[in-house]
């Protein structure tokens, strides 16, 4: 296999597997060239062999594959080799690639001076990525220096992120946090023998004395600086260098990770920056403003692309198996009992989310089961939303130009970039969103937790496939826009949401759709209601809203707007449930008020329209 | 299909476990391969290295970083005592004289003539490791530690808290599907593994402790009553460091579910024997979970350590079903459709036929049972 420097492939390729190493399980989809297109063709998946008692990843990887030979009839292994290139029709792959978030991912801690400032562009270079932050360190984080030392001695991250001071600043602080780190003598987290790969990314004249100070201690390498001036984030020589040193420290210690990169015909990436990869394609190519997100067993991972400017977010503990408690900690458990439409005690709802948390391979087997862990899913959501929120902003700490007209809005530096009016697209990934057996169950789960504002398109990835399409779009992009766009995004439909709130029954708005056919389709929305209008995937309607005085749809209160809207598997769906969301208090009123909204969009068996 | 299977919890009468014991930073090992080593004993030895205190003896003499050499008493890799001083300045007049104390008791580590700080540390702390099995030490990895064989019977739970002790197994309860009340214990089961049935509440927890038991185990508690335990709700099954005054160990799961017959025969079986438990449990990126090891007679001949490795599920095979509405219960494989079936949730799933003992059966999505492993 002969990989460009470029990192694209010299041959042709017309099959590829490829696997996804999840905490849970990996899997592995096969992409055929079918005519002048390629197409997913055929996946299969099993439980991931990180842990012990089988401590290799690749065995979970030939599990995975040996099931879509299974299913497909194509000799892909040979005992324990993927056979490349393809012998003949039936026989072998031209290339195996594959993504890994196994064995907890890669775990970083970050220095910066200013919490607020480099600490968080150093923040947000090691979420991009694909990190997972375990903890911030800067000069003014309120922690005595000891306590500093003490934490960093503590946490055993896979690798180091420093930053801190503009080129040409002061060098103090940034060498005053070299010493406390070559004080703590940190550890990496797994393989006691070798060196903590430790990057510096801060003020390039202290260089000389970081190199002295940690030299010796850490696998140091030195970049140029993630904040060289304070109104500019220079975030790729970082990212690139963090890419680099997974691959050639980190990997090498995990189980079987040697064997995988052997393996592989293209770097392995960590998972959430395969799935960046994905948005920020898509963005860029239909030049929208998206948000996305990969809600998974441990972690849910934001991303959002608002005026070109991508951003990630990790919630390392917002997931829905190994982190289901989690969510019941962090939210709250009326939170979750908000979205359940039935009478649930508190003991039994605790007890089936911790057994779900020890056997997190499990799957709701009833109605009841599946609504709950729906439930669990849009705290999940939402609260990954408030967290992206807040690390998703613009540089802080620089002066802002003013003119007299800025004079009474006082704006401060550092809002956030997340303008759910300027949004166009929300792109769900992951088992919940990507598996739920009916796609109008993603599609409210997204527009309860997110509640979008105006006029908001939805989709998910088909049958979770995103990570495995972001690597091969490196190698491949043709491949990869093929299958994306014919066999991973499903556009669920379009949704239409006024800002405001009301009396239930009081107008809303009214709505005008002027359908392809040239039907027109008139009615009000009252508050409270939900109405799903079908309109097919290849389909456009125009609809013209013309809300209540108090109502906003984004162009005023009381303005009326007309937009083009897209179809989808769902449709288009009118939500009068008024913005800010509020489901009754009463218990009754709540269950009456969830089972009316359930049936109205035909939610779950037995609610069908 | 045969690879989509949850792999179970081991319960076995007879199999050979190695155990690494591993310092966390280098020290030195005390025991050599071949020896036999008790539960309590230490196999292993390092010396923490003490709390580093730093100190910025450039602002508080008021002079600038690169001249703290010549104010310094103590110089990097001395000595130095709480209250001694470390640093004082000259001035021309005495009562303007500035001494820096040292605010701790241990050695001057380095000084730095850029920031002006001088860090100190404290004298290390002495880490033991223990053997936690009664066993064979059958490897001795130089400076880190050691592997611990031991022929045993094994009960792995599925969640627990608690980290690693050990005692003398009791069987507290008559049957497994039968309440441990605060009225089961006594006082003679002080340091004790105390073996109970299918439920314990917050009074028989509270009685527990009270009473001193080294260990619990037990089929199931509910939720609200470890979260009172604990004093926090747990987010992550990551578990081992805990100190509520014992180690518990679930062997099904949360809710009153009786504990396995096969679990609760074999412990009853090895009543009054000496038990190593351990609470620890992390489901996450590598498995562990809690379990109840009861060494045989220590031999020098031991055979393979290693379980034998399962190819996936067979008609026969016992399992146990872990998610509701059967939660808990237990049957055999009566056969394996290869075909997705749907399920009430309109799911399409591979799912399996399981018989229970009255021989009723029912289909259940291959992912909500679990092997009970072992022989």
């Amino acid at each position: 296999m002969t990989i460009h420097a470029s990192g694209k492939i010299a041959q042709p390729l017309n099959v590829i597997v490829a696997t996804d190493c999840g905490s849970t399980t990996t899997k592995a989809i096969l992409i055929e060239k079918v005519g002048n297109e390629y197409r997913q063709t055929y996946r299969g998946e099993a439980p991931t062999t990180v842990e012990a008692p089988f401590e290799d990843v690749t065995r979970g990887v030939l599990n995975a594959i040996a099931e879509i030979e299974e299913l497909s009839g194509r000799k892909i292994l040979d005992g324990d080799k993927i056979i490349t290139p393809c012998r003949d029709a039936k026989t072998g792959v031209d290339i195996y690639i594959s993504t890994s978030s196994a064995g907890g991912g890669l775990q970083m801690m970050v220095t910066g001076v200013v919490q607020n400032m480099t600490g968080e562009s150093a923040q947000r270079a090691a979420l991009g990525a694909g990190a997972i932050v375990i903890d911030v360190l800067a000069s003014n984080d309120g922690r005595l220096p000891h306590e500093k030392i003490e934490r960093i001695r503590t946490m055993r991250p896979d690798m180091i992120l420093m930053s801190g001071g503009t080129d040409g600043g002061a060098v103090t602080h940034v060498v005053e946090m070299a010493e406390y780190i070559s004080a703590a003598e940190p550890r990496p987290r797994f393989g006691a023998t070798y060196k903590l790969p430790l990057i510096y990314a801060g003020n390039k004249d202290a260089q000389p004395q970081v190199k002295k100070i940690l030299g010796e201690k850490a696998a140091l390498v030195l970049t140029d600086n993630i904040r060289p001036v304070l109104e500019r984030e220079n975030l790729t020589p970082a990212r690139d260098k963090i890419h680099d040193l997974f691959l050639e420290h980190v990997m090498q210690q995990a189980p079987g990770y040697k064997k995988l990169i052997e393996m592989a015909g293209a770097p392995i990436m960590p998972t959430p920056a395969a799935v960046g990869v994905i948005m920020e394609t898509i963005a860029k190519r239909e030049h929208l403003n998206l948000i996305g997100v990969d809600i998974g067993g441990a972690t849910t991972d934001v991303f959002s692309v608002f005026d070109g400017l991508f951003n990630r977010t990790v919630s390392a503990n917002l997931g829905m198996s190994y982190s289901i408690s989690n969510v019941l900690a962090e939210a709250g458990l009326a939170n979750i009992m908000r979205w359940v439409p039935f009478t649930l005690d508190e003991q039994t709802l605790r007890n089936r989310i911790k057994n779900k948390m020890v056997r997190p391979t499990t799957i709701p087997q009833t109605l009841d089961e599946l609504q709950i862990e729906h439930a669990i899913a849009r705290e999940a959501l939402r609260l990954a939303l408030i967290h992206h929120k807040s690390l998703a902003t613009a540089l802080k700490g620089i002066q802002q130009e003013r003119t007299i007209s800025d004079v009474f809005e006082q704006q401060q530096s550092g809002k956030t970039l997340i303008n759910m009016l300027k949004l166009d697209l929300i792109v769900g990934s992951g088992g919940i969103l990507s598996h739920a057996p009916r796609r109008v169950q993603s599609m409210l789960m997204m527009v309860d937790a997110y509640e979008p504002l105006g006029v908001t398109r939805l989709s998910v990835d088909s049958i979770f496939m995103m990570p495995h399409l972001g690597v091969l779009s490196t190698i491949n992009e043709q491949a990869a826009t093929d299958v994306f766009v014919r066999d991973c995004m499903v556009y669920l439909g379009t949704c239409v949401a006024p800002i405001g709130q009301g009396k239930e029954g009081e107008r809303c708005a009214d709505y005008a759709i002027t359908f392809p056919d040239g039907r027109v389709d008139k009615g009000q929305l009252s508050f409270g209601d939900l109405r799903l209008v079908p309109l097919a995937s290849d389909q456009k309607a125009s609809i013209t809203i013309q809300p209540a005085k108090q109502v906003n749809l984004g162009a005023g209160a009381g303005v009326s707007v007309t937009r083009e809207v897209q179809g989808g598997v769902v449709g288009l769906l009118l939500d009068g449930r008024g913005r800010p969301l509020q489901l009754p208090t009463e218990h009754d009123a709540r269950v009456a008020m969830l089972t009316k909204w359930f049936s109205a969009v035909g939610l779950y068996p037995g609610s069908d329209v | 299909m045969a690879h989509s299977y949850t792999p179970g919890l081991t319960v076995t009468e007879q199999t050979t476990v190695r155990r690494r014991r591993m310092l966390s930073l280098p020290g030195t090992v005390l025991v050599a391969v071949g020896e036999t080593v008790r539960a309590n004993q230490a196999v292993a030895r390092a010396e923490l290295p003490g709390k580093v205190y730093p100190l910025n003896l450039a602002n508080q003499l008021g002079v600038a970083p690169d001249e703290i050499n010549e104010y310094l008493i103590k110089k990097a890799g001395d000595p130095v005592q709480k209250d001694e001083i470390l640093a004082e300045n000259k001035p021309l007049i005495k009562w303007f004289k500035t001494e820096v104390l040292s605010p701790v008791t241990g050695v001057v580590e380095s000084v730095s003539t850029i920031t002006g700080q001088v860090l100190l540390r404290e004298p290390p702390r002495v880490l033991e490791l223990l053997g936690y099995v009664d066993g064979l030490i059958v490897e001795v990895i130089p400076h880190q530690g050691v592997v611990v064989e031991t022929d045993c019977s094994l009960v792995q739970g599925i969640f627990g808290i608690g980290g690693e002790t050990w005692g003398e197994i009791v069987i507290a309860v008559t049957a497994p599907d039968e309440v441990l009340s605060p009225r089961h214990f006594t006082d003679a089961m002080k340091g004790k593994v105390v073996v109970g049935g299918s439920f314990i509440s917050s009074d028989g927890l509270a009685r527990a402790k009270e009473v001193g038991v080294a260990g619990l185990v037990i089929g199931g508690i509910h939720d609200k009553d470890l979260r009172a335990l604990l004093g926090y709700d747990l987010g992550v099954a990551i578990t081992g460091t805990e100190r509520v005054g014992f180690t518990l160990i679930l062997t099904e799961g949360f809710g009153t579910i009786p504990m396995a017959d096969k679990t609760f025969t074999l412990l009853s079986a090895h009543a009054g024997q000496l038990a190593s438990i351990s609470g620890a449990t992390q489901i996450r990126a590598g498995v562990i979970r809690p379990e109840i090891i009861i060494p045989k007679r220590i031999t020098a001949a031991h055979g393979s350590a290693t379980m034998p490795q399962r190819e996936g599920i067979r008609i026969g095979d016992q399992v146990r079903i872990i998610r509701d509405p059967l939660f808990g219960k237990i049957g055999e494989v009566a056969s394996l459709p290869s075909d997705l079936q749907k399920i009430p949730t309109e799911s399409e799933v591979r799912v399996m036929e399981v018989r229970f003992a009255d021989g009723s059966r029912v289909m259940i999505p291959r992912t909500n049972i679990e092997l009970i492993e072992g022989a």
